[in-house]
């Protein structure tokens, strides 16, 4: 095990880092958050299949690039920095890794297309479901086909497929429709997914793979989180760097560059969770691998939201200009602190796995 | 060595080494040997402790050595992770032939007469001075917090010798001689009852100049060779997830289901995060280090040991209840060493109240990180190009 990163990995760092700052500054994101949807979907061929971000976690005899959390976990890193408006957490990560785990063939069928970026899916449950509690929906299996809502499902704009959780089976539908909801985070927002009578394609024969699929995302999670704060501190360095007032830069204040430092120390073991727990899942979902997680989540997505916090503070008010882009990072943030699972879950998921237990 | 040492023939080595001392059972002895092996730190030079290898091989070295005979890392503490570096680095052949066995050994116990009453923090502003007079030097002056001057047989020592210049480039660096005529060591009481560290009194005490550790005028340079080990050795050493500091409120913990509550319940559990999070980036750190990339994060380990600390052992104090509302002991005494895992939670909490004060404050710290690591720009300083002399005090 390592925590560091390999060569390989930052030759992908480089790559995926270098088609971002070609394709997705801050200002063209900012750009696309002013129309119906965020996503970028040139943006997202590119990564997909020039850089092959898309089959990261398939198998090469599945058509993928057969690399594992720690590759995918990089490219999150490079995502979050740049909140890119694409769907590599909800369609590579998340409804990869259901199809991966039912391990069907018709799973295998839409593998094949996921990781050659000629389609991307979704999974069929909010955003916010906590992968040790994801409770279940109400969608039906009727003569017809599948009828239902799912609130706040992520990246369904822009999925050709969509994984639905039905009792104890995972479904693969293409006939649905999605109402994006006023959502917190314009970068990723969330939607309403509606099915009427939709034909279907059984791809799983259990429901598991679905929390399965959730703990290991909420791990990974936690290194776009680690971009977020990453950009955060980075720009606000610059930031107190540059600006002066009483005749002298910012960050040359005691109470500005404590701040910075503490800062900085969150994000140095914010690293350190994510890079643990993008490695303990190369595994599987070990005990080990679930603790790292756990622990992963529970320190990045409050480091991710105080990092957004303090780079808005101390910008002053051009931190809290809409043409600023620190307000899709603290939306992103706030945001990510929910989704999968909020840092208190993952706290109480650890009374287990660390051998804390509760008062009786 | 013609050959480099790698990790299997350290290893190899040290079974040798081992299997060949079985029958020696005094410590000290079984250290000599040790020593003289080239075994005592393989990165330092043949002949004095090592084996000019790399250092990411002491880890492997230690951990083959477990369950022999081993130095006193509390009372040695200065000697081992901070004195011995700086000899090596700055010393004279001479001195490093004379002081690094016996330092190793523990058969002599070494002090840090660095801090003064009016100079802490800011440390370059030391006021002892010292005068040269022939081939001696006649130290004069006041130290305080000096742990483990009672035991010591040598203080690494940081004086004024030119008072005329900016306060940084007047000061040199001396190896003090505490049994010398003029050195007098008085117990300071701590909060936690007992006294581990002192004041010491230099009264024209005669060092040597054999006993200068770099030039005249450089001790700020020798000191900051000094002070980063210090702080390394503070950072901590490698732990398993739930060891170290939180190891003993776990304990407390799991075998005394009657105190849980939900509030600890929810602090532990943030505190469980926060340790491991600490314990995984020092865990990186160490994998830097031995990958050839030391990074900045070293100066990271002990600002986050420190507060993680303090916050479990007050954590801890709550947990006890009524355990809590009692202390072991508050008897006056001299203390050998710190003991943080064989006392009471109320000694933790009141000696962890330390790790944020020495060895550089936290907010000391976090100015060195924000200025050294994140490159934000110098405060004003108005004691810059100024004799010391003339500062105010
Ligand atoms: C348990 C213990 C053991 C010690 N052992 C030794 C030893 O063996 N040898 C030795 O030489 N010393 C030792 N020390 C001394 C230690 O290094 C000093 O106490 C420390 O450097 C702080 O100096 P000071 O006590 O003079 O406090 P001061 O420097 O006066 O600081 C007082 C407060 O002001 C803050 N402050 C000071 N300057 C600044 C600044 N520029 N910006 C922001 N805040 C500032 C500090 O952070 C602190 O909170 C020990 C201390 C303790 C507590």
């Amino acid at each position: 095990m390592s925590l560091l990163y390999t060569e390989q990995e930052q030759d992908l760092r480089d790559a995926v880092r270098a088609v971002l700052a070609d394709r997705c500054s801050a200002n063209t994101v900012l750009a696309r958050v002013e129309g119906d949807l965020p996503y970028d979907g040139d943006l997202w061929r590119v990564l997909a299949r020039d850089v092959g971000v898309a089959g990261l976690l398939v198998p090469e005899s599945l058509g993928g690039a057969g690399a594992s959390s720690r590759e995918a976990a990089v490219v999150l890193e490079e995502l979050g920095r740049a909140v890119a408006p694409v769907p590599f957490l909800t369609s590579a990560v998340l409804a990869t890794t259901v199809l991966l785990r039912a391990g069907t063939s018709e799973a295998g069928k839409i593998l094949g297309d996921l990781a050659a970026g000629a389609t991307t899916a979704a999974v069929a449950v909010s955003l916010a479901a906590d992968p040790f509690r994801p409770g279940g929906n109400d969608v039906v299996a009727e003569d017809g086909g599948l009828t239902g809502v799912v609130p706040c499902v992520a990246g369904a704009e822009v999925a050709d497929v969509l994984l639905v959780p039905v009792g104890d089976a995972v479904h693969a539908v293409t006939e649905f429709t999605v109402d994006t909801d006023v959502s917190l985070d314009l970068t990723r927002p969330v939607a309403t997914v509606t099915l009427r009578a939709a034909q279907s394609v059984r791809v799983a024969d259990s429901s598991d793979a679905v929390p399965y699929a959730l703990a290991y995302t909420a791990g990974l999670l936690a290194s776009e989180q680690l971009g977020v704060a990453e950009w955060c501190l980075d720009t606000t360095v610059a930031y107190a760097k540059e600006r002066t007032q009483f005749a002298r830069p910012i960050g040359s204040f005691q109470a500005v560059k404590h701040r910075l430092a503490d800062l900085w120390l969150d994000v140095v073991r914010a690293r350190a969770v994510a890079r643990n727990a993008a490695d303990q899942l190369t595994g599987g979902l070990t005990d080990a691998a679930r603790t790292a997680v756990a622990t992963a989540q529970a320190w990045c997505s409050p480091v991710a939201v105080h990092a957004a916090e303090e780079c808005v503070q101390l910008h002053g008010g051009i931190g809290m200009t809409w043409e600023h882009p620190a307000h899709l990072y603290l939306k992103r943030a706030k945001a990510d602190s929910i989704a999968l699972g909020a840092a208190g879950d993952h706290r109480d998921a650890l009374a287990g796995l660390a051998g804390v237990p509760a008062p009786a | 060595m013609s050959t480099k040492l790698d990790a299997t023939s350290a290893r190899e080595r040290v079974r040798a080494f081992v299997a060949a001392h079985r029958d020696v059972t005094d410590r000290v002895g079984f250290l000599r040997a040790r020593f003289d092996a080239g075994l005592a730190w393989v990165h330092f030079p043949e002949g004095l402790g090592g084996l000019g290898a790399s250092r990411d091989l002491q880890e492997v070295v230690d951990a083959e050595f477990a369950g022999t005979p081993q130095p006193d890392l509390g009372k040695q503490g200065v000697g081992l992770g901070m004195a011995a570096p700086t000899i090596l680095a700055c010393g004279t052949d001479a001195q490093r032939r004379r002081f690094l066995r016996p330092l190793w050994t523990g058969e002599e116990i070494w002090c840090q007469l660095f801090s003064e009453p009016g100079a802490g923090s800011d440390l370059a502003a030391v006021a002892t001075r010292a005068v040269r007079d022939g081939d001696e030097w006649v130290v004069d002056g006041q130290k305080v917090w000096t742990s483990g001057a009672h035991h010591a047989r040598w203080g690494i020592l940081i004086a004024r010798t030119d008072p005329d210049v900016p306060k940084h480039a007047g000061m040199t660096y001396f190896v003090c001689d505490m049994a010398a005529p003029g050195v007098e060591v008085r117990p300071l009481r701590q909060i936690t009852g007992e006294a581990e560290f002192n004041e010491v009194f230099l009264s024209s005490v005669r060092l040597a100049d054999d006993l200068r550790v770099g030039g005249v005028g450089e001790g700020w340079r020798v000191a900051q060779t000094t002070l980063m080990n210090e702080r390394v050795a503070i950072g901590g050493e490698p732990v398993e997830p739930g060891g170290g500091p939180i190891g003993p409120v776990l304990e407390t913990w799991r075998t005394r289901p009657d105190l849980r509550t939900h509030d600890l319940h929810r602090r532990l559990l943030a505190l469980w995060v926060d340790a491991e999070a600490t314990r995984l980036a020092a865990a990186r750190f160490r994998e830097q280090l031995a990958a050839g990339l030391p990074g900045p994060e070293g100066s990271a380990a002990k600002l986050a040991f420190s507060t993680l600390n303090q916050r479990l052992s007050g954590l801890d104090v709550e947990l006890n209840r009524e355990a809590g509302l009692r202390y072991d002991d508050w008897t006056f005494r001299r203390s050998d060493d710190v003991d943080m895992f064989g006392r009471d939670a109320g000694y933790r909490y009141l000696r962890a109240k330390g790790n944020s004060i020495e060895g550089g404050t936290s907010e000391i710290l976090r100015t060195v990180i924000a200025e050294r690591v994140l490159g934000l720009p110098p405060e004003p300083r108005t004691d810059k190009n100024v004799p010391w002399k003339g500062l105010p005090r």
